[in-house]
């Protein structure tokens, strides 16, 4: 008897001009499971799910849906199959309600005029039945990440679909959310829903998912039962060598102080208070990490420090000098060197080629010019010998920064960064969205600037990577440095409790939110 | 690779379908669309004459793309080089009139009396929009209008008295260039000619070999990058919208000191700024870009003088098919996706 597939993507084959997909992937996904596709950036799930949701057309293979051999030529031919995607980076107008979100393009109408009457208490079921607890009247702008994902699994659902991708989920929310989404895709599975989830968190496959195929360079490398494997051998087969989780890590001999923040007080755009407050030193040869929720004041900590905002009051010293409110490039020059929280936004001209991308703070020092006139030559000659040191997989220096994936844009950046040599590094989410292989390679360039007598500051929403990286961990609670700890004596939950506020009872508090 | 090639191919495919659609059009008038365009082509290219209109045609049409195109290269969008034009042409215009000095002197002066004038025009939207964040388009419009309304005051009232044009600004402060009119059978060719090239190799150099290009191509792309990384993005602002403006004056220029040798009352705008947002449109807003699409402009406009004498068409539906290349070249987007469409079927 045949096993029952409500997917399978047989011997799929993608090619790109240059370059090949995806070479002969098989992905069958079963009703009822929950399947991971595990692999590095660039290995091709994207490219996988694009085929799957008619974006692309595949060179060869074929697709199935219920058993039936189906061409899928654009995305609503997908959803009238009953497929549905919850995008990274959520696909929502910010100033629409929840329900006009949900119904956009699938409006419910009586005579012509959108019926939203209906459509919310249409919305409000699916709600319930799920325990999405969505407030239908809800502005998106007003609501939580989390919400927001929310909002977008029930376009999905609104939308009728039995089969729902998500696209690394986790990457946006905090610990608790991470919760409370595994409690919805659980839900979802036991109303027989199948869900395909892409991801290299091994933590979550181990954790929620039936089976996972792992691909690698394009190539479909295994499909294994979950219960039978291990993270190990599942990165592993990932990378394609044995990798280092436990991020090896001599102990830490701080110095002096290089940087010193005293009653810091900084406000965000809206002019409100985000700072407020706060003390901090870091010493050379020591990582710091700061742990926090998301929006306790870190974002503003950070441009304040790079003097991309104004602060209000206090005083940042870097090496004993007074650094507060100068220009970003007379920070930069003092020795700060600062990978961005948003690579798109701040650290990269996407426009640009990468190579002239990894001189954008230093393009008017010697060698890259002279007498104000720029030397391609010197600045190629960098770009070329920082890809190779820091293994950016680009087709050449020449390339478009836009044209790479994430984790050779955040390599890149952070080759940039560290050349420079600075006293002072501060990574802000250095390996957000990026895989076990390149999130490997960059704790071993941040230990080893620590352990060439710089401070680093790490600023990470992963509790996983403020302990396994840091030697101190400073707690950030609205605004202010709440507490420090040593992360080899604390843990997650102690971590957890801190930057709720240390206080159940308000934990409990934003649980009903 | 392929897709500078088909950067290139884009223009010349808008091109030929504006004369496509252009000869259509001159069919369900009654018109031989044959004769038309032979007698666009001669009158552009037929004697050495019109080879030196043409090209007299082209100078002031190289600064105006420019400047628009230098502007598009640094992320703004600026309208005003109309009024950046017409505030160069009375800058030029004035000097050239109000002083008596030797050549070597004289010339030069008059023409960074445009030059600054044109900047002046282009740091009021630049400096707004630094400061303010008020939106160049709005700016510049405005700007327009102010122009010229306060020439037409100064021909008027300042620079003659209560005539519609000035006199004739002296012989030292003229492009004027007895060589090549000589050899381009006394055409009104002038050494702007000269300058217009040279612009368009210093904005090449500018923006693609010195820093500041580099800083201010940056500032364009990505402006939280750029303060990111230390530049000073508001003063890049303004400089760009300032050196833009530099070279719409030096646009007023060629009219001034050169075309006409005076400044006169304009019942309307001159159309040269205006015509400059297509050459550099058509151009890539590149520098030999603009330089092409300046020169068949130039060719468009002078030649079509010859088409109701040659060939009985009117001069209004030259207007027509000029009209109809900048909306192909504006809709590139349309080309490019058939161009991609085709690929994929005879893949």
């Amino acid at each position: 008897m045949r096993v029952e597939y409500v997917i399978e993507m047989l011997n799929i084959r993608k090619e790109f001009p240059g370059i090949v997909a995806n070479d002969n992937i098989t992905l069958q996904l079963k009703k009822g499971e929950i399947h991971a596709l595990l692999g590095e950036n660039g290995a091709g799930k994207s490219t996988l799910m694009n085929v799957l949701f008619g974006l692309y057309q595949p060179e060869k293979g074929e697709i199935r849906v219920n058993g039936k051999p189906v061409k899928i030529t654009n995305p609503n031919i997908a959803n009238e199959l009953g497929i549905g995607m919850v995008h990274q980076h959520f696909m929502l107008v910010e100033k629409f309600t929840v329900t006009e979100n949900i119904i956009l393009g699938k409006e419910p109408k009586t005579a012509g005029a959108i019926n939203i009457k209906k459509a919310e208490k249409e919305v409000r079921e699916i709600s319930e039945k799920y325990n999405l607890s969505v407030d239908p009247h809800a502005k998106i702008s007003d609501i939580s990440v989390g919400m927001q994902q929310r909002v977008e699994i029930l376009k999905t659902l609104y939308r009728g679909a039995d089969i729902i991708i998500f696209d690394e989920p986790t990457a946006v929310l905090t610990p608790q959310e991470i919760t409370e989404l595994i409690q919805i895709m659980k839900a979802l599975i036991r109303e027989g829903k199948s869900i395909i989830l892409i991801t290299h968190k091994l933590k979550e496959i181990m954790e929620v998912c039936d089976r996972v195929t792992v691909i690698r360079k394009g190539k479909g490398i295994d499909t294994l039962n979950v219960k039978d494997t291990n993270p190990n051998e599942l990165a592993n087969l990932m990378v394609g060598r044995e990798v280092v989780f436990k991020t090896e890590k001599s102990e830490a001999r701080p110095k002096e102080n290089i940087l010193e923040i005293n009653n810091l007080v900084v406000n965000d755009a809206r002019g409100v208070q985000a700072v407020k407050g706060l003390d901090l030193d870091v010493r050379a040869g020591e990582i710091v990490g700061i742990a926090g929720v998301d929006g306790n004041g870190q974002t503003e900590l950070i441009e304040a420090i790079t003097g991309l905002r104004k602060s209000e009051s206090g005083s940042i010293k870097l090496n004993g000098k007074e650094i507060i409110n100068q220009k970003p490039r007379k920070i930069t020059e003092s020795g700060v060197g600062h990978i961005p929280e948003d690579r798109h936004k701040h650290g990269l001209v996407l426009d640009f080629p990468i190579g002239e991308n990894m001189v954008l703070q230093t393009y008017y020092q010697k060698p890259f010019s002279k007498g104000g006139i720029l030397n391609f030559k010197e600045i190629y000659k960098k770009a070329k010998q920082l890809i190779g040191e820091f293994d950016v997989r680009t087709p050449s220096e020449f390339t478009l920064a836009r044209s790479l994936s994430g984790g050779n844009q955040q390599k890149a950046i952070i080759g940039r960064e560290i050349d420079r040599d600075p006293d002072f590094l501060i990574a802000a989410q250095p390996t957000r969205g990026l895989d076990v292989g390149a999130i490997e390679f960059i704790h071993k360039r941040l230990i080893d600037q620590r352990d060439k007598g710089k401070a680093v500051l790490l600023i990470s929403f992963e509790l996983e990577e403020i302990l396994n990286v840091s030697d101190r961990i400073a707690v950030i609670y609205e605004g202010k440095i709440v507490s420090i700890v040593d992360p080899r004596t604390t843990s997650e939950q102690e971590l957890g409790l801190l930057m709720a506020g240390a206080n159940p009872e308000k934990e409990g508090e934003t649980n009903n939110v | 690779m392929s897709n500078k090639y088909i950067n290139i191919l884009i223009p010349i495919i808008a091109v030929l379908l504006g004369l496509i659609a252009g000869a259509i059009i001159m069919l369900i008038s009654g018109y031989n669309p044959i004769a038309g365009y032979a007698a666009l082509w001669n009158g552009a290219f037929g004697q050495t004459f019109y080879i030196g209109e043409t090209l007299r045609q082209a100078t002031p049409y190289i600064f105006a793309g420019l400047a628009v195109a230098f502007a598009f290269r640094t992320g703004l969008f600026n309208i005003g080089v109309e009024g950046q034009l017409l505030v160069g042409w009375i800058a030029s215009v004035w000097v050239g009139l109000a002083f008596d000095l030797p050549k070597i002197i004289h010339l030069p002066l008059a023409i960074l009396a445009a030059m600054i004038a044109g900047a002046l025009w282009g740091f009021v939207p630049g400096f707004l929009k630094a400061r303010l964040r008020v939106h160049e388009v709005i700016v510049t419009i405005m700007m327009n209008y102010i122009a010229l309304h306060v020439t037409n005051y100064l021909v008027r009232n300042v620079l003659s008295k209560q005539k519609d044009s000035t006199a004739h600004i002296h012989n030292s402060a003229s492009l004027h260039s007895d060589f090549l009119q000589k050899i381009t059978d006394f055409s009104t060719l002038h050494n702007g000619l000269y300058l217009a090239i040279i612009a368009a190799i210093i904005m090449w150099f500018l923006l693609e070999k010195t820093t500041k290009g580099f800083e201010l191509r940056s500032v364009g792309f990505n402006q939280h990058a750029s303060h990111y990384a230390g530049m000073n993005v508001n003063r890049n602002i303004v400089q760009s919208m300032v050196i833009s403006g530099v070279f719409a004056g030096l646009a007023g220029a060629m009219e001034g000191l050169g075309t006409f040798g005076y400044a006169f009352l304009q019942p309307d705008f001159s159309g040269i700024g205006f015509d400059g947002i297509a050459v550099a449109l058509l151009g890539g807003n590149t520098s030999i870009g603009v330089v092409i699409a300046a020169l068949l402009f130039g060719a468009l406009r002078v030649g079509s003088l010859n088409m109701p004498i040659e060939a009985n068409v009117p001069n209004e539906l030259v207007e027509i098919v000029i009209a109809l290349i900048i909306f192909f070249v504006a809709s590139s987007y349309i080309i490019k996706w058939a161009i991609g469409r085709f690929k994929r079927e005879a893949k």
